[in-house]
């Protein structure tokens, strides 16, 4: 078990007044089998004039935000402690293989498990997500009749890893991954859009994952840092459950990663949206700091 | 017209009136109509359309008739339908138990862009997803009626039948009645009691609409008025503290029923569509709480596919406990593995259509494919099969159409119907009517407006008294229909004030170049007048600069009256839609530059005529004609301050040219039937109280107007221009009307106190818009990070 502090700072200075917005916020650490929620705050300056917590549709906590009087900035601080559980996962070999899964996952007229049902939410296209022939093609090699569909994931998340540079700066939020999969450059959101596509095209369900990463330096070292929000990615990989793979790093997700929430894409979780009235241009800066903590 | 290419019994009373009447009834039903449509402003917009934008409607004068028993199957059938879909809404937003127990195939809502996740969970009022639902139905040659496709997003097209009805009904006046047609007011009645339904106290609805450029944005315009509710776009209104406002001209009003026509993922750019600028902020938040209704519910768009038709038939007795009374044209979807075996080994009788909306595939047509069409067409459909549906390939029956270039003969043209039905507290009520659609061309068999087909509107006749009770039904409550004042939109008033500033600009631009284009050549002032034109923008009639020019006012001047639009008549609305394509046609021939504008002139004249006599007299209204009076003043106090402020006495046919411009040549000849002279001629323009193109006349007309719009609103009046005009005033009485004219220190003095008024007035117009329009000032816009 590891324990961490995470603190994460946004703020926005607006060259003229905001006079009127509406934010929705995704920084609420999920609870779930490997992950426990110690302490959580989010600091707001300057106050809202409203607010209200909810889960939204995949079950992340989420706080929407209004503010009714004029402001030239507004700050916003998630911090949290959470406990990362080891995840004990079996052989990937054991998961079923991917086109038995694919044909269970699809319709059949008959009735589907709720885990089942549950998948079959992150198996179509979504905003980010389109689904083309071309992820399909990229992937052809490694979707074989048979294979185990955690094999299969593990493969394409080394394939990303080996064939694409992590450039940032190289895309925006908006890039699309089909740019991506030309250009082979990208930061861990594309990468992660990226492999869920090439998941989906195969007709098998994966989810995107918002969160943090420990940064780990070459000599093993722990480093104060992970100066951004981190994103992976989720498969569903029955019997196993949902494996989380980071092709960014080339790595199972174990006791580094911080889950804030997760959806089919980084539309539904994106850390902070909002809709601002006025303001002329603005100044954004992110502030990300992961530390362990002693036990 | 029947298998046998006979026409059915029920139109013969029909055929036979018209022909009985006049051989040549067609004909002039057909013009009439076509006069109709023009003369109200009857438009559908065409994307990308080169005719450009508001293309007229086509409306077929020849009725479309259902007898009262084929109508009967019609009526049950779709309220059955509509009330059947409403049950698949409340479940795939919230249990999802028809996907858990393999009812549904998961793969058509989730992959759907109308598959609103943040809608999930959400419980409308009365659990009524679908206030208004839409069948589109077709005929086959042995006379059934089919469901071609379901429209649970924001039908579009009632208002337009509603329309269609009243041109139709005056064309043949006698036949109408002597027919016995079910009327459709009552219909639009029972929508209004509908969306207030659940409202408290002096409920508040809107018509939510995308905005000017929409297609069908003529029926949003149309509805808003027959439903006495006001039109607005997404920044007209505001979420605060999850309850929805109307930024009125007196403040915030508090909003609780919205008619959208909007498309759903459009509506929230914070939790849906992150790009959209046309929805409004935080109304998910506000519909979650239940503090305001969406008509249709957002989510509802997700059963637009024809996918779903084929698993609706089973799922009638579970949710509803009936048999399904209408068929829907056979559909197999793909997704299924047999059904895609059956597709591919029949796909040349079949057609294929999209599952979800956004894949930009039009309906293709097996039999017209050759083999390696075929073979691309099947690789397509295997590599993704759930995002395609095969449908029956249905010969649409035909029917009688007039609308041709020679409308003295019927031909016969493939044809739809669309049936709408409303929610009531008594289940879904279906309209006895509807749009008739019919394709382009006689070999077309795909109807839709946008495909360049026409319209009809659709006769349903009646047996018994069941109608009776139709025909007495007011259109809409009397206590509602009041649209009261303070619920007046703020950009609706914004947009009148800046569409009378235009008109006024038009025309002192328009006075100011033909009175300059009257000058001869070798006039001393000449020079000076030219550079005046050039300080107001206005060189040349077809300046191809866009700016500051007349071309430049005339279509700005559209664009605002086109804003305005639910508060013009259709009179008003065609003189102004004249007056642009009058001024395109006459750049395109590089007409005369007088005649055309002198013909410009002629239509301004007519629409500061309707301004005065033809719109209701509100705050609107009010600040419409204070932009009018405003730019007037401005105009002319800069004109006579720039003369006064140079050198030298003008000459007589400086005087004229000032006097021309100023619309007052005539009134000084016959007041002083003398050549005009300085003093006099300021005396006129100035301070003439009689003159309506005086500035005291303006000055006057504006604080009567400010005094009104105060007393409305229960705020002070400003008191801007106050200063500047007493300075003005007092001027007169120490220098005017004396034997001697005006000397060089009076003339300068003058000169300062009218840029003063200048001055004041820009300044009003600020606080105006600050005061009244401060709310709209910005636009928004999405971040993220």
């Amino acid at each position: 078990m590891t324990r961490y502090a995470v603190r994460h700072a946004t703020t926005y200075e607006y060259k003229g007044d905001v006079v009127h917005s509406h934010h929705l916020l995704h920084l609420t650490p999920r609870e779930f089998a490997f992950q426990r929620c110690l302490t959580h705050s989010i600091e707001l300056d300057p106050q809202p004039s409203f607010t209200r917590n909810d889960i939204d549709a995949f079950g992340n906590g989420i706080a929407r935000l209004e503010y009714d009087r004029a402001h030239n900035k507004l700050a916003v601080t998630a911090q949290m402690q959470v406990e990362i559980f080891a995840r004990y996962l079996g052989p990937l070999e054991a998961a079923e293989p991917w086109d038995a899964l694919r044909n269970r996952l699809s319709y059949h007229a008959s009735p589907m498990s709720g885990a089942d049902l549950d998948a079959c939410r992150f198996r179509m296209r979504s905003g980010h997500v389109p689904i083309k022939l071309a992820f399909e093609e990229y992937t052809r090699d490694i979707f074989v009749p048979g294979c185990s569909v955690a094999t299969a994931a593990h493969a394409l998340m080394g394939k990303i890893y080996r064939e694409f540079k992590y450039a940032p700066g190289s895309t925006t939020n908006r890039t699309s991954i089909l740019d991506v999969l030309k250009t082979r450059r990208g930061v861990c959101q594309d990468f992660a859009h990226l492999m869920i596509a090439c998941i989906r095209s195969w007709g098998l369900a994966a989810r995107y994952v918002s969160g943090y990463i420990r940064t780990v330096r070459k000599g093993g070292e722990a480093a104060i840092g992970g100066d951004a929000s981190h994103a992976w990615v989720s498969v569903y990989c029955p019997p196993l459950g949902w494996v989380d793979f980071d092709p960014t790093n080339d790595c199972l997700v174990a006791e580094d990663h911080v889950t804030l929430a997760w959806g089919r894409d980084f539309g539904d979780v994106s850390p902070l949206r909002g809709v601002i009235v006025g303001g002329g241009g603005h100044k954004l800066e992110v502030d990300v700091r992961v530390q362990p903590l002693g036990i | 017209m029947d298998s046998h290419g006979q026409v059915r019994s029920h139109w013969h009373p029909l055929v036979e009136g018209i022909f009985e009447d006049d051989a040549r009834a067609a004909r002039r039903a057909t013009e009439y109509t076509r006069r109709m449509i023009v003369e109200n402003g009857i438009t559908y917009n065409v994307y990308a359309d080169r005719q450009g934008r508001d293309r007229p409607w086509i409306l077929d004068p020849l009725p479309y008739l259902i007898s009262a028993q084929e109508w009967q199957t019609i009526e049950a059938g779709v309220a059955q339908r509509a009330k059947l879909l409403n049950a698949v809404l409340i479940d795939l937003y919230g249990k999802q138990e028809l996907l858990s127990q393999g009812a549904l195939p998961s793969e058509i809502p989730f992959g759907h862009p109308s598959f609103l996740w943040p809608c999930t969970g959400i419980t409308p009022p009365g659990d009524r997803w679908l206030s208004m639902y839409a069948a589109d139905l077709a005929r086959s040659a042995d006379g059934r009626w089919w469901v071609i496709a379901d429209r649970t997003q924001a039908p579009s097209g009632p208002g337009y039948a509603l329309e269609n009805r009243q041109i139709v009904r005056r064309a043949f006046p006698h036949l109408a009645q002597a027919m016995d047609v079910r009327p459709l007011g009552a219909f639009f009645a029972a929508l209004r009691d509908e969306l207030l339904r659940d409202a408290e106290e002096e409920p508040l609805a809107v018509v939510l609409t995308p905005g000017s450029f929409n297609e069908t944005y003529f029926e949003h315009v149309y509805l808003a008025r027959q439903l006495g509710f006001p039109l607005v776009e997404g920044h007209d209104l505001t979420v605060r503290d999850e309850k929805v406002f109307l930024k009125t001209l007196s403040g915030l009003r508090r909003v609780h029923t919205i008619l959208r026509r909007l498309d759903d993922d459009f509506c929230d750019p914070v939790e849906l569509r992150v790009d959209s600028a046309l929805g409004v902020p935080g109304l998910l938040g506000a519909i979650r709480k239940g503090y305001v209704t969406l008509d249709n519910a957002l989510g509802s768009g997700v059963l637009e596919s024809a996918a779903w038709l084929g698993f609706l038939p089973p799922l009638a007795e579970p949710l509803i406990g009936e048999k399904l009374r209408l068929s829907s044209v056979a559909s197999w979807w793909c997704g299924e593995p047999p059904a895609l075996g059956y597709v591919i080994a029949n796909l040349s009788s079949l057609v294929i259509k999209p599952t979800y909306p956004n894949q930009k595939l039009g309906p293709i047509f097996g039999s017209d494919l050759n083999d390696e069409e075929r073979e691309v067409l099947i690789a397509r459909i295997r590599a993704r099969p759930h995002a395609f549906v095969a449908q029956e390939h249905l010969a649409f029956s035909q029917a009688p159409v007039w609308y041709t270039k020679n409308a003295d003969t019927f031909s016969a043209r493939a044809l739809g119907i669309r049936v709408y039905a409303i929610a009531t507290a008594n289940g879904y009520r279906v309209m006895p009517g509807g749009l008739a659609r019919f394709a382009s061309d006689a070999h077309a068999e795909i109807v839709s407006m946008q495909r360049g087909g026409g319209s009809k509107d659709i006769w349903v006749l009646c047996d018994s008294e069941e109608a009776s009770e139709e025909a007495t039904a007011p259109i809409a409550r009397a206590d509602r229909t009041v649209h009261r004042h303070h619920e007046l939109p703020s950009t609706l008033v914004e947009n009148l004030f800046w569409m009378g500033r235009y008109a006024e600009r038009c025309d002192y631009k328009t006075r100011l170049l033909r009175a300059t284009l009257g000058l001869r050549r070798n006039l001393p002032f000449r020079g000076q007048a030219m550079e005046i034109c050039k300080h107001f923008g206005s060189t040349a009639v077809f300046d191809p600069e866009k700016r500051f020019t007349l071309r430049g006012d005339i279509s700005r001047l559209g664009e605002s009256a086109a804003r305005v639009r639910s508060s013009l008549s259709g009179e008003n609305w065609r003189a102004l839609t004249v007056l642009q394509r009058d001024f395109r046609r006459a750049e395109t021939a590089r007409s005369d530059a007088r005649e055309t504008l002198d013909s410009l002139l002629l239509s301004l004249a007519a629409i500061a005529g309707f301004a005065l006599d033809d719109m209701t007299q509100d705050d609107g209204w009010r600040l419409m004609m204070i932009g009018r009076r405003l730019e007037r003043l401005q105009f002319l106090a800069e004109l006579l301050s720039r003369r006064l402020g140079s050198e030298g006495t003008p000459l007589r046919q400086e005087l004229e040219w000032i006097l021309e411009i100023g619309d007052s040549a005539i009134t000084y000849r016959t007041r002083y039937r003398a050549p005009p002279v300085w003093d006099t001629t300021i005396d006129l323009l100035v301070y003439d109280e009689r003159n309506p193109r005086a500035l005291a006349f303006q000055w006057r007309a504006i604080n009567t107007l400010l005094i009104e719009v105060a007393e409305s609103l229960g705020s002070k009046p400003q008191e801007t221009l106050y200063e500047a005009v007493s300075k003005l005033v007092a001027f007169k009485y120490t220098n005017l009307g004396g034997e001697i004219g005006l000397a060089t220190g009076p003339r300068l003095i003058l000169a300062r106190h009218l840029t003063d008024l200048m001055s004041a007035s820009a300044q009003l117009s600020d606080q105006l818009t600050s005061q009244h329009f401060s709310h709209l000032e910005f636009d928004s816009r999405a971040v993220s990070a």
